[in-house]
């Protein structure tokens, strides 16, 4: 295995664990906003490094310089390979991006220490590949989100539940994944529950239920940042994906096709905008499963293009909603709120990311829409126009939103509403990354379509499957291209 | 020796870079909060509509000076993976050229026309980032030589078109019709992406070539089969059904007249009403080879012509009736398409064939300039009518059609409701799927608050507690 140039990964892991314990001996919030923003900063320098170092070495997978946690563990705990590279910058640029729009009317309530730890865990679960450590990464990342319910006062039985299910499944299923060995097929002993956990994570019907109750109760901040990088996605490739058969894949994802349609419809009838964000973000990741679930190298690469394109937009989309938020509380949808006048580059970064993750033309989300389309057509041929579907619907219910939040009588304040410095590089960040990133797709489409090629090999070697036709006779895509 | 593939290729990209460099100035100058004055933003438009102009023309000319009737701009795969490619094609031919120089001519035209009459309206700016986005939309529509290029113009249109519907944003009215053009204008896209990944399947890219055939427009010979003809084809007349207003989603013509005039005149009187009838002379190569989609573009034509006619009798304001107008006209067109294929299928009789094509996209031509006029005339409506007045001494002369005369007084308030509530297709259109869909989500919302009611031990929702903020007198209207 090839090796990067310097400890990229284990830097960008240990800045912010550390950062997290020094954030959290400080008194003052608004102190402890501008170290988290520093140190987040600095893990996104190092992770935005690690995603280069690695692109310029040209390897499928790396390992870190040094082998500092082979020294420490006796085995490299960190590896990254074409799926998760790009994956640990976004992670990290969204966590950076949150922090630097926190308004000082929301520090008290976000705790900055605990959003330090959990980027720490979800830095440190896309570079892991060894299935124990993806489940104890998985399963600690439950934790902040927990305490911060605890000491909010608001109820945890819903998150609690879904979450000890989650994790029991998960363990229990490689447990017997492991027992059974190496063997071609594995039993539905342990393929059931490893996908129902993944299920459950993901947010498919019917097992949706806690992440809009997590959207209720939790921050904003934290809700967001706990749902947008799609762990789930990333257990389902790591656990699922090599040892389940075809047919439970492609039922599975006929289930989240179903949800995908469903969470689009349910977004159009909510009345509050957390609510309405969190079934539009459950839709996109469920497009994202239907993807991975198709096993096909288009299907494997349009959903590995939506999912880094509904991270990067419905963050976006998210911060935007907090933004409003963090000015007039929670926002209701069921009349029009006039908000445009006080906050037009806040309406038009609503609209372009909003329009992102439905994959407009223009913007990052397109092509990898377009591929998803594409994919599940093939792959269902009677069903697959569902994801045309529910892109229809997330569409309205953008739109709708959009009318709901900006148009109508001018909001009456008393105080200036403008945008902040904070926000305002935040909002443009994302805008470009969303526009470069449309209008020049192809080295992104290049590289998830390699590690979409790169997940379906690995499956056909641990599987033992004879290599479908099409991937076989493709020629191997350059790492250049 | 003179390079005029390279003259072409510079004066092609110049028609398609003028429209995407408006939409930069204006688009980024507002996204990073520094808008640009009146005046730059004029001069901005005005440089950039007349500098497209002015390289269609030209291409135009050397067109038919060369005697030149297809020209094909490949930009190169936009996206290379292997078993997908998405190719930036555009095409200058006898259909593209006419249809670009109308948008410019016409969006010049409003620029202009719009740079007087919105002169210090608080959205200024915002109406010209709408309009800007539109005009590179229907070029890109227009030229588009791939099934994918053309529905990235198709869909700026739809996003352009709802926002400036809703432009006055302040009132409701403006907003609710604005979202429910955006939602016909989705169901439109949603066909047309469908029908884009049909052709996909089955030629292995997008290109127009690949399917309708290699042949210059109206010569092209589609190489699919008749039952792949149809299915392409009928997805592709739900699209044109949905972006020109076509019976039963012509409900949302009339709506956007609550915009502002300039943006009706030119995008819902004279082009963007016209790009489902631009679709289907486009792709006619593929209605010639199924009867039965031929015969559905006819029926679907005369029934909007039929209803339009019907219901713009009675429009009791002047857009909506010049509305109405324009959705007979479009229905007209529609017709002419389908029968034009018929008459091609039936008979084989090519040239006839080619001939009413081009007599087709001449009305196309002939109606979008008129409706323009009558839209910018709109506003001084009464004027006009004073003047015609005192030139003839009188007041105008108010007769019954001949129809109005043959049906019996006891059906006249019947048909006249009728009418007025434009056929019911909105309310059939509400009650029958878009209710119905609402209501189960309703109570799939209900079964999930008590599910999770229920798992939590309490009131699970904080959300419903929340107080809608009081609304102004003039929103509950």
């Amino acid at each position: 295995m090839r090796e990067l140039h310097f400890p990229w990964i284990e830097v960008a892991i240990l800045i912010p664990l550390i950062g997290a314990i020094l954030v959290g001996r400080l008194r003052d919030p608004d102190v402890a906003r501008k170290w988290s923003v520093a140190i987040s900063g600095l893990a996104l320098f190092c992770a935005v490094g690690e995603w280069l170092d690695f692109d310029f070495i040209g390897a499928s997978e790396a390992e870190d310089h040094w082998h500092l946690m082979t020294r420490l563990c006796g085995r490299e705990l960190f590896v990254i390979d074409e799926l998760s590279a790009p994956l640990i910058p976004l992670v990290s640029l969204l966590y950076f991006l949150t922090m630097t729009a926190t308004l000082r009317t929301k520090i008290r309530r976000f705790s900055f220490a605990w959003t330090l730890i959990s980027e720490t865990l979800v830095l440190a679960l896309f570079s892991c590949q060894i299935p124990w450590g993806v489940i104890g990464l998985l399963a600690a990342g439950t934790i902040p989100p927990y305490l911060e319910l605890r000491a909010r006062g608001k109820p945890t039985r819903v998150y609690l539940f879904h979450m000890a299910l989650f994790i029991g499944l998960m363990i229990l299923g490689w447990a017997f994944a492991e027992n059974e060995g190496n063997q071609q097929v594995h039993t539905l002993w342990a393929i059931v529950p490893l996908l129902t956990a993944v299920l459950i994570r993901s947010g498919i019907a019917p097992f949706h239920c806690w992440m809009t109750d997590l959207f209720e109760h939790a921050t904003f901040g934290t809700a967001l940042l706990f749902a947008t990088p799609i762990a789930g996605a990333y257990a389902a490739v790591r656990l699922v994906l090599p040892i389940a058969p075809d047919w439970v894949l492609q039922s599975i994802g006929l289930l989240s096709l179903l949800t995908a349609v469903y969470a689009a419809g349910m977004a159009l009838i909510q009345r509050e905008a957390r609510r309405f964000f969190c079934y539009l973000f459950l839709s996109h990741s469920a497009l994202v499963l239907v993807g991975l679930e198709m096993v096909t190298p288009i299907g494997l690469t349009g959903a590995l293009c939506v999912w880094l394109s509904s991270c990067l937009a419905l963050s976006g989309f998210g911060l935007t909603l907090r933004a409003l938020e963090s000015r007039c509380g929670r926002l209701s949808l069921t009349n029009f709120q006039g908000h445009y006048e006080h906050t037009p580059n806040l309406a038009m970064c609503f609209v372009l990311t909003g329009l992102a993750s439905v994959g407009f033309p223009g913007t990052f989300g397109f092509v990898g829409t377009e591929l998803l389309v594409d994919g599940a057509v093939e792959a269902y041929p009677h069903v697959g126009v569902a994801v045309v579907l529910a892109a229809a619907l997330n569409g309205i219910a953008v739109v709708q939103t959009y009318f709901r939040l900006f148009t109508g009588t001018r909001y009456v304040s008393s105080v200036s509403l403008q945008i902040r410095e904070g926000e305002r590089y935040s909002v443009l960040g994302l805008a470009a990354l969303i526009l470069i990133g449309g209008l020049c797709p192809q080295p992104n489409i290049a590289s998830r379509h390699h590690a979409a090629h790169e997940l379906l090999n690995k499956r056909q070697s641990l599987s033992g499957d004879v290599r479908p036709a099409e991937v076989e006779h493709e020629s191997p895509v350059p790492m250049t291209e | 020796m003179f390079d005029h593939e390279l003259l072409f290729k510079a004066l092609g990209l110049t028609v398609v870079c003028a429209p995407l460099c408006m939409v930069l100035i204006l688009g980024l100058s507002s996204l990073v909060g520094r808008p640009l004055r009146e005046r730059t933003i004029s001069r901005t438009v005005q440089t950039a509509v007349s500098g497209g102009l002015l390289a269609a023309l030209i291409i135009l000319a050397l067109m038919l000076s060369q005697g030149t009737r297809h020209v094909a701009i490949q930009l190169g795969s936009w996206v290379h993976i292997p078993h997908y490619h998405f190719q930036i094609a555009f095409v200058f031919d006898r259909l593209s050229v006419p249809f670009v120089i109308l948008t410019f001519l016409l969006c010049g035209t409003i620029g202009a026309f719009a740079n007087k009459y919105m002169h210090r309206e608080q959205g200024f700016n915002r109406f010209f980032v709408f309009y800007s986005l539109f005009v590179l939309g229907m070029i890109v529509t227009s030229l588009a030589g791939t099934i994918e290029t053309l529905f990235a113009g198709w869909e700026l249109v739809g996003l352009s078109s709802a926002l400036l519907v809703a432009y006055y944003h302040e009132r409701p009215a403006p907003v609710r019709n604005g979202l429910r053009v955006w939602c016909v204008y989705r169901v439109s896209d949603a066909a047309l992406l469908v029908a884009s990944v049909v052709m996909h399947h089955l030629t292995g890219e997008g290109q127009f070539d690949q399917f309708l055939g290699a042949g210059a427009w109206p010569e092209g010979v589609a190489s699919a089969t008749e039952h792949q003809a149809f299915v392409v084809g009928l997805l592709l007349l739900v699209a044109a059904m949905g972006k020109s207003a076509l019976v039963p989603f012509s409900g949302w013509l009339p709506r956007a007249m609550e915009g502002p005039t300039p943006s009706s005149a030119v995008f819902y009187g004279a082009l963007s009403v016209h790009l489902g009838a631009f679709l289907l002379l486009r792709a006619s190569p593929i209605l010639d080879l199924s009867p039965w989609l031929c015969a559905a573009v006819v029926l679907e034509g005369l029934l909007t012509a039929v209803f339009a006619s019907f219901a713009g009798r009675v429009q009791t304001d002047i857009k909506s009736a010049l509305s109405f107008a324009s959705m007979t006209q479009v229905g007209i067109i529609v017709a002419e398409i389908g029968l034009t294929s018929l008459v091609i299928h039936w008979t084989g009789w090519l040239t006839l064939g080619y001939v009413l094509r081009y007599l087709t996209l001449i009305h196309i031509l002939g109606h979008g300039c008129l409706r323009t006029m009558q839209f910018l005339r709109a506003p001084t409506l009464l004027l006009d009518y004073r003047t015609l007045e005192n030139a003839i001494g009188s007041s105008l002369p108010q007769s019954e059609g001949a129809l109005e005369r043959r049906i019996p007084a006891r059906l006249h308030v019947w048909f006249y409701r009728l009418a007025l509530e434009r056929g019911y297709l909105d309310v059939c259109l509400d009650n029958f799927f878009v209710r119905p869909f609402l209501k189960t989500l309703q109570g799939c919302d209900a079964l999930e608050r008590r599910w999770t009611d229920f798992l939590s031990g309490s009131q699970s929702r904080e959300s419903e507690q929340l107080k809608p903020t009081p609304e102004p007198l003039e929103n509950l209207l």
